[in-house]
């Protein structure tokens, strides 16, 4: 039964624009190739880090909200501390109330876009 | 024989007691998002610590969820662990 997942990571400013796409596209890329599904994405983009993290003080920022079955997240964790671009990632379970909150979400965020 | 009662210059004001409500059943809030860094730093002091429940008033479950997302949002260093002034 395919549960639904949140992770966000942060990609290190040094990378260019296109790598960063790149990077993006690989990590979509591998979990829909393992018969995950995305539901939601969302690049927050380059934001300031709350404290240095491995000497740099910004990062870009992307989230991804997709259903995968369970054992497919210790591969994608393998994956994320084997790439070098990423600095950080964090991944989470969602449960009812999660997902809901994250449904109420998206609808305001794309009426935001509607606007 | 010393007149008993003391006098006080103004009357002592006696604290009155503010009825604590657990913000979360107010607002039938169910989920405590930690991406929301915002609305997580009303739950901690200047220096970025966690505040406690008996002055935030939250309810046991609501308070837990709170910290696991404050901890979360810290990791993702949306929040600092320490700083010195938040606010």
């Amino acid at each position: 039964m395919l549960k639904q997942y949140e992770t966000v990571f942060i990609a290190t400013p040094v990378l260019s624009e296109d790598q960063m796409k790149e990077a993006v596209e690989k990590y979509r890329d591998f979990i829909v190739a393992d018969g995950g599904e995305i539901v939601w994405e969302e690049d927050w983009g380059l934001r300031k880090l709350a404290y240095p993290i491995e000497k740099k003080t910004t990062g870009f920022y992307h989230l991804f909200e997709f259903k995968a079955d369970s054992q497919f997240i210790a591969k994608l964790e393998t994956q994320y501390r084997r790439d070098e671009r990423i600095i950080r990632f964090l991944t989470f379970a969602m449960d009812k109330d999660a997902i809901a909150y994250a449904e109420r979400r998206r609808n305001n965020k794309k009426e935001a876009v509607k606007e | 024989m010393a007149n008993n009662e003391i006098r006080f210059l103004n009357p002592p004001t006696v604290e009155v007691k503010k009825k604590k409500y657990c913000r979360f059943k107010k607002a039938h809030i169910k989920y405590v998002d930690y991406k929301d860094a915002e609305f997580l730093k009303r739950f901690l002091n200047e220096q970025g610590k966690i505040l406690p429940r008996r002055i935030t008033g939250t309810s046991l479950k609501f308070q837990r969820k709170t910290a696991q997302a404050i901890k979360r949002a810290r990791h993702l260093a949306l929040l600092p662990y320490v700083t010195d002034l938040l606010k």
